[in-house]
């Protein structure tokens, strides 16, 4: 919901103390998510995360979440899905280009990164959109890479 | 004096720190006061229309731009357009967008046009398909300009495409990107524009400027973090045609700013015309003795008649045979210029 999405951003940097802590929990919880095995958590997960995200941020499912970079405002809704930042065609009130009633997500996504005191991370590029992730959770992705990355750290080790 | 100091800012690139063989690079890179202009696509199939239009900007510019699609209205396409350009000898930089056309079918479009002789590409995310003549049509956005400009410079440096499969001869491309100081956010623009030159902008164009005191907050903003020293900025401008026309561009043409006073002068005007045309050689003046900037790019829509004359009316090309003359070996008593 566009008001919600607003809201989210305005709150920002509480909104991301809460998804660090989260974040914190799930990182916790990869052996237990490992033991019971990634494809077989992704239907409920993805069930899960669409309802709170999709509340809080107009989340789309992408697969591949932006949110912590973007100032929690998905980029996904911008009408040109653009991931690195504002195109030319931003009104002067602030306003999207092609949909005029709407906020520009990167506006809006310049003032969230602001409220989360973290100006840098949103200079970073972003690669572009892998379609093969459309509808696939995030949250178990970035669980799967971390188990995937201390596996590779203990291999080497 | 040309001078090539700007080298040191680049990155290693073959043959002799340039990237392209291009005309609008060695202009660029030898520090002069660039000028390029944006050539009205036909609606036809007819090469002659073409080289019609391009005849008149070639006299008074460095790099004509081929338009892709802009404003979202079908045109001939801007590899077609570069390649005829490329083809009758015309330095060109081929606009990119990515409004239309996924990854697989842009890089073979790159590839297509370097084998054609294209040196120069503009990497845009472009204007949305609403604003366009064909608003039904399905927007395709699959890369953005940041992505665009970086899987440009992986296939020119790296030679290969995003797949990691290489590239046997790789597109030796000068990259361009466009900004638009204009729009807000406007702290957030020189951040975008630092993106940019990281993912491989080595010039820009910018939008539309008919307003000086906020190029000024931005250029000094840009001059703080360097940027200017990392790419070569030219600015965008053009002559309005009447102050209907511009109250239209300004609610109609997304991105394009166009301050009260610039209209109000315009209504005044005895010639709207010809005030539009003296608004942007004034600006052309101006624009040119701001700190950071290599040049100007001339969109005049619909009024490529005009582009010679503003060049010559604002002699940035004057500037430039003086220069000419003064490198050029002495004769007689061997006097300075300004003596």
């Amino acid at each position: 919901m566009y008001f919600v999405r607003r809201w989210s951003v305005r709150h920002a940097g509480k909104l991301s103390r809460v998804y660090r802590v989260f974040e914190a929990l799930l990182f916790l919880s990869t052996p237990l998510l490992k033991l019971t095995g990634f494809s077989r958590l992704e239907r409920p997960t993805r069930f899960i995360e669409r309802g709170a995200k999709g509340l809080l941020f107009d989340c789309r499912m992408c697969g591949q979440c932006a949110l912590t970079r973007t100032g929690l405002s998905c980029p996904m809704n911008c009408p040109k899905e653009m991931r690195n930042g504002p195109c030319g065609g931003v009104r002067p009130d602030g306003n999207c280009e092609v949909k005029p009633g709407m906020r520009c997500v990167w506006v809006e996504a310049w003032r969230g990164a602001a409220r989360m005191g973290d100006l840098e991370t949103i200079a970073g590029i972003e690669p572009p959109v892998d379609h093969r992730l459309w509808g696939r959770s995030s949250w178990l992705a970035v669980a799967r890479e971390r188990t995937e990355k201390k596996q590779a750290g203990d291999a080497k080790r | 004096m040309p001078n090539d100091d700007l080298s040191g800012a680049w990155t290693p690139t073959p043959r002799d720190n340039h990237s392209s063989r291009g005309r609008l690079e060695r202009v660029l890179r030898s520090g002069r006061f660039a000028v390029t202009a944006e050539l009205n696509p036909p609606d036809s199939a007819n090469p002659q229309d073409v080289y019609d239009r391009a005849l008149v900007l070639a006299q008074v510019c460095d790099a004509i731009n081929a338009t892709d699609a802009s404003g979202a209205n079908v045109h001939m396409s801007s590899v077609g357009i570069s390649a005829l350009l490329a083809r009758a000898g015309y330095a060109c930089v081929m606009q990119v967008s990515c409004r239309d056309r996924n990854r697989i079918a842009i890089q073979g479009d790159i590839l297509g046009a370097a084998a054609m002789g294209v040196s120069n590409l503009l990497c845009l995310t472009g204007d949305g398909v609403q604003v366009g003549d064909q608003p039904d049509a399905k927007p395709v956005f699959d890369l953005d300009s940041i992505s665009l400009l970086a899987t440009v410079r992986r296939m020119r440096d790296d030679g290969e495409f995003l797949s990691g499969r290489k590239i046997t001869t790789p597109p030796e491309m000068f990259l361009g990107a466009a900004a638009n100081p204009f729009a807000p956010p406007y702290d957030f623009r020189p951040v975008r524009l630092a993106k940019k030159i990281t993912a491989g902008a080595q010039f820009i164009q910018t939008n539309y400027c008919f307003d000086l005191p906020r190029l000024g907050e931005y250029m000094a903003r840009v001059r703080e973090m360097g940027l200017h020293e990392k790419c070569f900025i030219l600015v965008g401008v053009g002559p309005l045609a009447s102050a209907r026309a511009a109250r239209w561009i300004r609610s109609n043409v997304p991105g394009i700013h166009i301050p009260d006073p610039v209209i109000t002068r315009l209504e005044g005007a005895e010639d709207q015309k010809a005030e539009g045309k003296r608004i942007c050689v004034e600006l052309i003046q101006q624009i040119r003795e701001m700190d950071g900037i290599a040049g100007v790019h001339i969109m005049a829509y619909r009024q490529e008649e005009l582009v010679a004359s503003i060049v010559e009316e604002s002699g940035i090309l004057a500037a430039r045979r003086l220069t000419a003359q003064a490198g050029a070996p002495r004769t007689g008593r061997g006097r300075h210029l300004g003596d």
